[in-house]
């Protein structure tokens, strides 16, 4: 028996079975050195660390109500009339991959219910990884050594966006028919040179053709979701080996991370939060009704439904082509550039590439090639901070734009002047947020330099032998000969501004919800506090690191 | 962009680097120590191998059977609880609550109506809850844990890194196929063919000519043209194909509009063509009478289009494709539901707002001696979003 596996003490006859078993394996297989390694890794907490996890566990909840789907799922395109059970549909011509849906939703028990899943879990998905995208955006984290993975990133929110597209197509009812029209047969067809030649090559002729949905399906259950995971493996891969990064802290340097062992903490919360994530998409798949294809009804190029909306990834492209003008290149009389090229092709074209090129781009431009594994906060890094504002409001203003008929309805604004607002907006908006969140980034450092030089207000004002009024401060570093704060160095981490930062508010008296508990288990029982670990106070018998300087970090990059 | 680049000592750590200095003290104890160590002094020993540092490991209950420990177990086992109890309502819900289908307004349609919500709350609840255990046991039971590991990043030790390389610039040497041209041309050459025999064979399949039929190609011509002088027909359609109905010019009442699709005589007959024509793409035509006392301007060429005070034109959004379904009389605007795009209709549909740039394709129409509207031939420009090929102006 190997010496990780020899048993310690003689335990149970289960302890004994699983001992057995691991010398077992490990006489074969010898992984006991690589297991030791890997679960007794240390991982950073923060909040916002989640964020991408939230994405991953909502791909595995797609995999799996995705494969459910397509038991009951038929990607026909053949004609068929409706005899089946939703009376408002009785004796309709339809598609047979639109009255396999509707049997999803109206005959298979729990059938709409694992559509909805499905679809929720596809809005978390892209929504989950934009969020991602942004914390990774504004601390920095894409930075040397970890621009790999920035890239990766912006491939699987891609792909998820056209994954989650061609879903939508799938059920061909009467919205997403007009989606595939606008945001794949026009835009293709606007392309110079090849765009009728790509056309006939994906719809196999004119739209929309007869084989345009096999081909989707197999698109979106087969190639995507594989690429999709293929890139999810190499991405967590890339942040397991080369190590999360954490934000400056006490004892944090660039050099180590400070954090929570796999086993049993990171695991366990991990395993936690993806069941919570399944566990609310589902009540929310149960209780909020999305994409009623049923009451939509097939897809017919001839009609349209007012108000027609696309899932709200795509909106962006929308939105851009609601509002650039009627321009387009007619050239030497004999050729066309449509005017969709320019805002569905090249402009999303241009906003892609730069979104990939990012960190490249930012390296380029302040020379940082250093190797980085703490965080930065937002407010110390302005231009960034003001760069991606400027994008997101771009972004989100295009989104917006894609619903202005729906305000314009609903406020009895003219369309005209919607879309009006729409093209000044998108010019005006993005440089005010700029200089707005760049100001607001100075600001923010001012008053953290200030609370590190002079204390926290504490809101006591006391006037002076001669008059004067002044307001007492609590100094952080505590006080000088003279009685006046030692500043301290700004380190990059969180500066406490508030006196209760400082635990001036006291601590509540444990107890249940009716007692306390006896005045002897109130100074035994020892409460952690809060998520982070970091704030748990050191016993006298242990070292904290960083800890012996008051709990400022050291040079952060030791 | 505020931290100043390390320098590159820094990174480029060597094995006797301050990093490696653990291992280096660290002495691996015999089989037969490491046989009478303690559990807890062989996760030490394990933790000094990975470079790890535990901070903080105490249990959260120093002092068993605390009041307040009960109440953490409690509280754990609460989640658990709820867990089991939403699971067996869920499974009880799904058999047994009403699920077919119920048209609304009738007795059951509610039942039917929560059905979904029901199981999708009895299960969704049933999974938090588990997952609300697991964080709770972790976050009130499990040791706070708190470790500090180095992390090891950046080059590789030097020692790695050189004969890694002496390794492959040896391989390379040996198979001598720098210096072998022939072989490294060929080689080039038959990979390069080779993936283009592939991307041949994997994309060709597809390649389809758009222009194939010349002057007849599908984007240039639509269901409205005859090939053989047929007359083509403008008929209504009200959702059955097979009920015909052609139009008069007085059916419409002045400041009106009439979805029609073609129709040829030969057709009748012919179900499955019927259907056809009405959900093709490029067969919708708004039919639209304007007022008579509206002034009317004509594009060039088309000055004979329109039968009085009817014009007609294709219903496909030459913006996108969406059809163009909503007529305004008042401001005689077509709109597209789709980017707002408006078309005016006394002005050959020319785009007056949104991002449309040509006016909508017109149908050329007059009426047969018993008074029926038809085509007098295809449209004379393209239908529907623009493409390279088209000739525009
Ligand atoms: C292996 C993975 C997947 C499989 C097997 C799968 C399968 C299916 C099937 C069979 C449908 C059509 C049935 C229906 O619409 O109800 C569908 C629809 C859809 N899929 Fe997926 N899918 C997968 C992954 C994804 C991913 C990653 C996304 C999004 C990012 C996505 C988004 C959608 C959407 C939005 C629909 C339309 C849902 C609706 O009916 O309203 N799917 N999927
Ligand atoms: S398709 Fe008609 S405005 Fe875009």
């Amino acid at each position: 028996m190997s010496a990780i596996t020899t048993p310690r003490r003689s335990g149970s006859t289960a302890m004994k079975l699983v001992e057995t078993a691991a010398d077992e394996i490990d006489s074969r297989i010898h992984p006991a050195g690589g297991i030791r390694r890997q679960i007794n890794k240390v991982f950073p907490t923060h909040w916002s660390f989640m964020l991408g996890e939230i994405a991953m566990y909502s791909f595995i909840v797609l995999l799996i109500s995705g494969t459910w789907l397509a038991v009951f799922y038929d990607p026909s395109m053949a004609e068929t009339t409706y005899e089946g059970t939703y009376a408002g549909l009785r004796g309709l011509t339809m598609s047979m991959a639109y009255e396999s849906t509707v049997n999803i939703s109206i005959d298979v028990r729990g059938g709409l219910f694992i559509r909805q899943v499905h679809h929720w879990a596809a809005l978390l998905f892209v929504a989950a990884m934009i969020a991602h995208m942004m914390r990774t955006f504004f601390t920095g984290a894409f930075r040397r050594p970890r621009e790999t993975n920035w890239v990766l990133g912006v491939v699987l929110l891609l792909s998820g966006m056209i994954e989650g597209f061609i879903g939508y197509s799938l059920p061909d009812d009467l919205l997403s028919g007009t989606g595939v029209r606008t945001g794949v047969s026009a835009i293709i067809l606007s392309m110079p040179v090849i765009g009728t030649w790509l056309h006939w090559a994906i719809f196999g002729g004119e739209y929309p053709g007869t084989i345009i949905l096999p081909r989707f399906y197999i698109v979106h259950v087969f190639l995507l979701p594989g690429i999709i995971l293929a890139v999810i493996g190499v991405h967590v891969a890339l942040v397991w080996f080369q190590k999360h990064t954490q934000f400056p802290g006490p004892g944090r340097t660039e050099r180590n991370v400070v954090g929570v062992r796999i086993l049993p903490t990171f695991a366990s919360k991990g395993g936690g939060f993806m069941v919570v994530t399944v566990g609310i998409t589902a009540i929310m798949s149960g209780v909020f009704q999305i994409n009623p294809i049923w009451k939509l009804g097939p897809y017919n190029p001839t009609q349209i439904s007012a108000g027609s909306q696309p899932d709200w990834y795509m909106a962006v492209f929308d939105g851009a082509v609601r509002l650039w003008p009627s321009w387009e290149m007619y050239l030497f009389g004999r050729y066309t550039i449509p005017s969709i090229f320019f805002p569905a092709v090249i402009g999303m074209g241009i906003l892609t590439t730069l979104l990939a090129l990012y960190p490249l781009i930012e390296r380029k431009l302040t020379g940082d090639d250093a190797h980085h594994n703490l965080l930065q906060r937002p407010r110390d890094v302005p231009v960034r901070t003001a760069t991606g504002m400027m994008a997101l409001s771009f972004y989100f203003w295009l989104v917006v734009a894609c619903g202005n008929d729906i305000i314009g309805y609903t406020f009895d604004i003219s369309l005209n002047v919607m879309t009006w607002i729409g093209r000044i907006g998108l010019l005006v908006l993005p440089p005010v947020l700029y200089f707005a969140t760049y100001r607001i980034c100075l600001g923010l450092q001012r008053t953290d330099r200030e609370v590190l030089e002079h204390g926290i207000e504490t809101g006591i004002i006391k006037r002076l032998p001669h008059g004067e009024f002044i307001e007492v401060h609590q100094p952080l570093g505590g006080v000088d000969d003279h009685g006046h704060a030692v500043p301290l160095a700004y380190q990059g981490a969180k500066v406490p501004k508030r006196m209760n930062d400082l635990g001036s508010a006291g601590s509540p008296v444990k107890g249940g919800w009716f007692r306390p508990d006896p005045a002897i288990e109130q100074d035994d029982v020892h409460h952690g506090s809060g998520t982070d670990p970091m704030q748990v106070e050191p016993g006298g018998d242990r070292e904290l690191a960083g800890r012996p300087d008051a709990g400022r970090p050291r040079d952060v990059r030791d | 962009m505020s931290a100043p680049p390390e320098s590159e000592s820094h990174r480029a750590a060597s094995p006797s680097g301050p990093q490696s200095h653990a291992s280096d003290e660290l002495r691996i104890p015999t089989d037969a120590e490491l046989a009478e160590m303690s559990t807890d002094d062989l996760v030490r020993l394990g933790n000094r191998m990975d470079d790890i540092e535990v901070v903080a490991d105490r249990p959260r209950f120093p002092v068993p059977g605390t009041r307040a420990e009960k109440r953490a177990e409690r509280q754990v086992a609460g989640w658990f609880i709820l867990a089991a109890i939403a699971g067996l309502a869920f499974i009880v819900a799904f058999i047994a609550w009403p699920h077919e289908w119920v048209p609304p307004g009738s007795p059951g349609a509610l039942a039917y109506a929560l059905y979904t919500p029901i199981i999708g709350v009895t299960l969704g609840v049933s999974i938090l809850a588990v997952g609300m255990g697991v964080i709770a046991y972790s976050k009130r039971l499990l040791p706070e844990d708190l470790a500090i590991q180095q992390r090891h990043d950046g080059r590789s030790a030097e020692v790695e890194r050189r004969t890694a390389a002496a390794r492959m610039v040896q391989a390379g040497q040996q198979s001598g196929i720098g210096r072998r041209k022939l072989i490294l041309r060929s080689v080039g050459a038959a990979g390069g063919i080779l993936t283009a025999g592939l991307a041949v064979a994997a994309f060709g399949g597809l390649v389809k000519n758009p222009w194939k039929e010349g002057d007849k190609s599908p984007l240039l011509v639509t269901e409205w043209r005859s090939d053989d002088g047929e007359r083509v027909y403008l008929r209504k359609f009200d959702g059955v194909a097979e009920d015909v109905i052609l139009v008069r010019a007085g059916d419409l009442e002045p400041g009106s509009m009439e979805t029609v699709f073609p129709f040829k005589e030969s057709d009748r007959n012919n179900p499955e063509k019927l259907a056809e024509t009405v959900s093709s793409s490029d067969s919708p035509v708004m039919l639209i009478r304007l007022r008579p006392d509206v002034d009317v301007i004509k594009r060039a060429g088309q000055e004979d289009f329109n039968y009085g005070s009817l014009f007609a034109y294709s219903k496909i959004c030459s913006h996108m494709g969406c059809p163009t379904s909503l007529y305004e009389d008042q401001t005689m605007r077509i709109l597209c539901p789709c980017h707002q795009s408006q078309f005016q209709a006394n002005e050959y549909a020319r785009p007056v707002f949104g991002p449309a740039a040509r006016p909508l394709a017109q149908l050329p129409i007059t009426v047969d001696d018993q008074g029926y509207l038809y085509a007098r031939s295809d449209f004379i420009e393209p239908i529907g979003p623009g493409f390279w090929e088209r000739r525009s102006s």
